[in-house]
């Protein structure tokens, strides 16, 4: 109860914070009532649906890219430390790297369309799915290990039912970060490059000087991240709670 | 290893080091450190046998050598009549001195673990596992987490934890180090009670004296580094004993044999002089 009175008035700030930001830059910025009208006549338009399609698709893909081909890696680098000390420097030195400049060499490489978009979404996603599974495997107390070979269980076992339940609650970290990012990187590859998808809506309305879909779709954006990042939080303490 | 016909081992070894060393190689390709041996034991079966040693002479290296969880440098373990290869053989239980109960399970779950990898049914993980929560008093904890409990209690789970996988072999290695003394006095007459129920042969890494001297049939005294034999006792105490031998004068004298042994040792483990 406490916890929703709080939610509450962070939002009610945020929207008066917005509309005060409103009367100070004029056009620049469409008010919070002006925004959601717009928002709810997109939502109830013919086309809106297909760009959203569109950006799942592409996230989903990437996502779920991101998360198998960051778990296997992940956790591969982390039980063999010879490979994850190597490995580590390379990962954060990719991870600081601004990967839109890369961009053009994935759109030479995938060309236009779904793909370029999932791999550039992937590329950001995988990142710190790697180095969160990959620490938090080497941060294991060795004693799980010891145990687990004390019963007697098979290498894939000790994988499936030691190393990743013990790992979890890093790794579900690594997962919240990742989600952004692939996001972030979907957005990206939908702006520069592409005809379709909830980035090319924002893009065209910045063309059009369509401030009110431009805030709206941002809008839209926002509420299913914050969601999307508040449910992965709620995971992640609960799992926290349970190892601490 | 004067004569071949020593490799012949009496029917009731239940568990046997011949001539084992325990050298870790250094990361620079140096000499290493020699941490054990060698070392020859036999452990009889049924039999409740301690190691006790200095801090640092290789006791702990000795169980994992005798369990198969690393491989001796040279020599031979033998558990059943069967070599003992780079896995820890069925029948051999291991508690360690660390807490290794896992905090994402329930405390029922961390017990059934070893069991839930088949060829045991459900039924009777169930019915082992509710003997194993009676056995160690860990019934009214069943389904909480092992961060909810005590140092103690997380032992239990783990000890309950081997227990159900019906060991022939238990090795614990200074499984109540962590505890305090009153503690560790009642977990040790648990321990004498578990090792007459299950009629298991018990070896106990400790390096508490009174520890060694109350529990065991037999000990071995460990020098320091590299660690060796230096000599076993026998207490003679009868099986079902329990902590109240400590009032016993045979309990003082047996302490004070082991300390006498292990005075000069442990000296040396700690870098002082052995005069005075």
């Amino acid at each position: 109860m406490r916890r929703l009175v709080d939610t509450l008035l962070v939002i009610a700030v945020l929207v008066a914070a917005w509309q005060v930001l409103h009367w100070v830059a004029g056009d620049a910025l469409t008010s919070p009532a002006g925004t959601a009208r717009r928002a709810w006549a997109l939502m109830n338009g013919d086309t809106f649906w297909g760009h959203v399609r569109e950006t799942g698709t592409a996230f989903g893909y990437s996502l779920g890219l991101a998360v198998i081909g960051g778990l296997a890696v992940g956790l591969t680098l982390g039980l063999n430390r010879t490979a994850s000390s190597v490995a580590e420097p390379i990962l954060v030195s990719v991870y600081s790297l601004p990967k839109v400049t890369l961009y053009p060499i994935i759109l030479l490489v995938f060309g236009l369309g779904l793909s370029a978009k999932v791999a550039f979404g992937t590329i950001h996603g995988i990142v710190p799915v790697i180095i969160f599974s990959m620490n938090a495997v080497r941060k294991l107390p060795p004693i799980y290990l010891r145990a687990a070979r004390s019963m007697r269980l098979s290498r894939l076992d000790m994988i499936r039912r030691v190393v990743v339940p013990a790992a979890l609650p890093e790794i579900v970290s690594g997962l919240r970060i990742g989600f952004s990012l692939t996001l972030l990187g979907v957005l990206i590859g939908e702006m520069f490059a592409s005809q379709r998808g909830l980035g090319f809506l924002i893009m065209n309305a910045i063309g059009q000087f369509d401030v009110d879909t431009m805030v709206a779709v941002i809008l839209i954006l926002a509420v299913v991240a914050v969601c999307a990042n508040a449910a992965l939080l709620a995971l992640n303490r609960r799992l926290h709670q349970g190892a601490t | 290893m004067k004569s071949p016909h020593m490799r012949v081992v009496p029917a009731d070894v239940h568990a046997q080091l011949a001539g084992v060393t325990r050298v870790y190689p250094a990361a620079d390709g140096g000499p290493g450190v020699h941490a054990l041996g060698p070392v020859d034991l036999s452990l009889r079966r049924g039999e409740f046998y301690a190691v006790i040693g200095p801090s640092g002479c290789g006791k702990s290296t000795l169980l994992d050598v005798l369990s198969g969880l690393s491989p001796p440098t040279t020599g031979e373990v033998v558990f059943e009549g069967k070599p003992v290869g780079r896995t820890v053989p069925d029948g051999i239980g291991i508690v360690f001195q660390e807490d290794a109960s896992f905090p994402w399970l329930t405390v029922r779950d961390n017990i059934a673990f070893g069991l839930r990898q088949g060829g045991v049914d459900g039924a009777e993980i169930d019915r082992r596992t509710d003997y194993a929560l009676a056995f160690m008093g860990l019934r009214d904890f069943a389904r909480a987490y092992p961060p909810q409990l005590s140092g103690g209690m997380r032992q239990r789970v783990c000890i309950a934890r081997t227990l159900v996988m019906q060991p022939r072999l238990i090795l614990l290695d200074e499984p109540f180090g962590a505890l305090d003394a009153q503690t560790r006095l009642i977990m040790g007459d648990e321990l004498l009670r578990l090792w007459r129920e299950t009629k298991a042969t018990v070896m106990l890494i400790t390096h508490a004296l009174d520890e060694a001297a109350m529990l065991s049939d037999r000990i071995g005294v460990m020098s320091a580094r590299p660690g060796l034999i230096l000599a076993e006792i026998e207490t003679g105490w009868s099986r079902d004993r329990d902590s109240t031998i400590a009032s016993d004068p045979a309990f003082g004298a047996i302490t004070s044999r082991l300390w006498s042994l292990l005075r000069a040792e442990s000296i040396k483990a700690v870098g002082g002089s052995a005069r005075s």
